[in-house]
């Protein structure tokens, strides 16, 4: 009787103890999920004006109370769901544009007014160190982009201020994401004709057709990005923002599939600074995502199957050295 | 003058020749590629091209030895029973390894009703059915990943895919080596590469 209450007992502080670790940890669950929840500060402001620009149609009103509808332009809809999680969330629509864009409809010369760039915010600022965005602006002023059509072509080109989400150097997001939303960023204008055309006249190549030598180009493209083979890798950029003329592209496989693979200094950078090791397997913080023959081999396995052969040829020697004595 | 019996028909003499040379050309060339890097003694694009090309022409001469050994009686040599087979391949290892060198007669002599010796039968059938094949469908598997691959769990697909395909790639060259140096054991050290080439064997 004595040693069944006693058992009981335990029993109830055993139930106490994991009732409190449950509560724990809905406590830090909780605590957790509120500290990540974002405040938005900005959505009062931003409704006036996402009023119009959140969708793809217009209303405007005439003086004599007439209402006209009309399509919005796509290039000037913002995606609000993907503002709401892009890096540049909070921000008010006014922060960057001028806000006599209050008056409706809007004076057109408010058109030739210049935006800011990325390098005004984000250059020179102890918080956004480690982007080195200085560099990353010199890179792009020895790029093709920058070289050959200056003036019209800046950051905006390539990144949308209104969806920009960091990727690369994301934890949480697979690299064959990240590939893919970056090689998005080079199709915007090498496979859209309309946008190619705001600084070219001239068609732009097929980028299918220029990389038909490549073998089992689907799955290249859909593992590597672009900038693997045209830009020029450094030590300093994650993201190398130096597009080379197209001579001088990578078109060597080996520089991929070889122990020494320059995907570790581009696109797996970011994996190789975190060192995701896994054991044996050569260059393996690529092997998350893909497999690289030629870069991803097994060095237990190379071993031992060096070791077999060696002892096979070793046994052939006796063997041959028995035969002969007979 | 050695006793002669007519093995080899045309037909598995053409099959192995061809076989043979792709296999090394595949050997070499997927090696290569495994060994890539910069200055390697075959490139890597050039590999990759060979090794595709031999590697369809092989799948294809592979439905030779196939259809071959199936409507032909060649088939029933590669047949082995399983009971007491242990004790068989011991007794050939023996011979290999102490009766040949004392001169011994073979423990199971060729002939016309039995092409190989169970060492023999047994490499043979576990290379050409079980290597063979299992390095060809992981070989397809890779050539034309994008259409088989993603009905598979991501990169395991991949992975496994090229894991069996070395793994077994390894297997046929090891069995190369031992395969071609039990050949010069024969009646003479190259009586059994002419039976490979005009069909008639000569009784060791
Ligand atoms: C004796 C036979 C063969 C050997 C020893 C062999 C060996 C190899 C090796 C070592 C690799 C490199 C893999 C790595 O390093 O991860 C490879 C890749 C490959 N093999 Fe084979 N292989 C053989 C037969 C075949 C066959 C029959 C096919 C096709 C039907 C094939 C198709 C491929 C493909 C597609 C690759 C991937 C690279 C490429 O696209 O060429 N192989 N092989
Ligand atoms: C340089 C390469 C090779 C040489 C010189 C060679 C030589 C020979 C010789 C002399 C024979 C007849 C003796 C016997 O039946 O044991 C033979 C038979 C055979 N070899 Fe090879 N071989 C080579 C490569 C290969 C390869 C790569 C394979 C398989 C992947 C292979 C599979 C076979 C099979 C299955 C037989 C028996 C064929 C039959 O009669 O049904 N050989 N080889």
């Amino acid at each position: 009787m004595q040693i069944h209450r006693k058992i009981l007992k335990e029993s109830n502080k055993l139930k106490v103890l994991i009732l409190g670790i449950f509560l724990f940890a809905a406590i830090g669950i909780y605590a957790q999920d509120t500290i990540k929840a974002k405040v938005y500060t900005n959505r009062e402001d931003n409704a006036k004006c996402l009023k119009c620009h959140g969708q793809h149609k217009f209303s405007m009103t005439s003086a004599d109370q007439k209402v006209f509808t009309y399509k919005m332009p796509s290039d000037y809809v913002i995606d609000t769901a993907a503002y709401a999680v892009s890096n540049h969330w909070n921000f008010k629509c006014i922060d960057c544009h001028t806000d006599e864009y209050a008056v409706t409809p809007h004076n057109q010369t408010l058109r030739f007014q210049t935006i800011s760039t990325c390098m005004d915010c984000h250059g020179g600022d102890a918080q956004f160190a480690k982007y080195n965005f200085e560099k990353i602006e010199s890179e792009f002023q020895l790029s093709v982009h920058s070289s050959r059509h200056n003036a019209e072509f800046n950051c905006w080109s390539c990144h949308d201020a209104h969806t920009y989400k960091i990727n690369a150097r994301n934890k949480e997001q697979s690299v064959t994401k990240t590939v893919a939303y970056d090689n998005a960023i080079c199709l915007s204008c090498h496979a859209n004709f309309d946008k190619y055309q705001l600084i070219r006249d001239t068609v732009n190549p097929n980028v299918i057709a220029k990389h038909d030598w490549l073998p089992n180009q689907l799955n290249h493209f859909q593992k590597v990005r672009c900038i693997e083979c045209h830009a020029l890798y450094n030590d300093s950029t994650l993201v190398s923002h130096q597009i080379m003329p197209k001579i001088k592209a990578v078109k060597n496989c080996v520089q991929c599939h070889s122990s020494n693979s320059i995907l570790l200094k581009t696109l797996y950078k970011y994996q190789v600074e975190e060192s995701r090791k896994k054991q044996g397997f050569l260059n393996s913080s690529m092997l998350s995502e893909l497999y690289v023959v030629g870069a991803n081999k097994n060095i237990y396995m190379n071993i031992v199957s060096i070791v077999i052969v060696v002892l096979t040829l070793l046994a052939i020697t006796v063997h041959i050295f028995f035969r002969n004595k007979k | 003058m050695a006793q002669k019996i007519f093995l080899y028909p045309a037909w598995i003499r053409f099959w192995h020749l061809l076989n043979a040379l792709l296999c090394l050309l595949l050997i070499v060339t997927g090696l290569s590629m495994h060994y890539s890097n910069p200055g390697a003694l075959v490139g890597f694009r050039v590999s990759v091209q060979v090794h595709n090309l031999s590697g369809i022409i092989l799948s294809l001469n592979y439905l030779i030895f196939l259809v071959g050994n199936t409507i032909t009686n060649n088939g029933v040599f590669y047949r082995f029973a399983l009971k007491g087979m242990i004790d068989r391949l011991f007794k050939q290892f023996g011979y290999y390894t102490g009766g040949l060198f004392k001169g011994e007669k073979a423990p199971f002599p060729i002939n016309e009703s039995r092409k190989f010796n169970p060492l023999q039968q047994f490499t043979y059938g576990s290379i050409m059915y079980m290597a063979v094949p299992l390095v060809i469908i992981s070989g397809f598997i890779m050539l034309y990943p994008e259409l088989i691959l993603p009905h598979f769990k991501g990169l395991i697909g991949v992975f496994l895919t090229d894991l069996i395909h070395i793994t077994m790639g390894f297997f046929i060259s090891v069995f190369l080596i031992i395969h071609v140096y039990f050949c010069t054991i024969g009646h003479t050290t190259i009586s059994n590469f002419k039976s490979m080439i005009n069909g008639w064997h000569e009784v060791h």
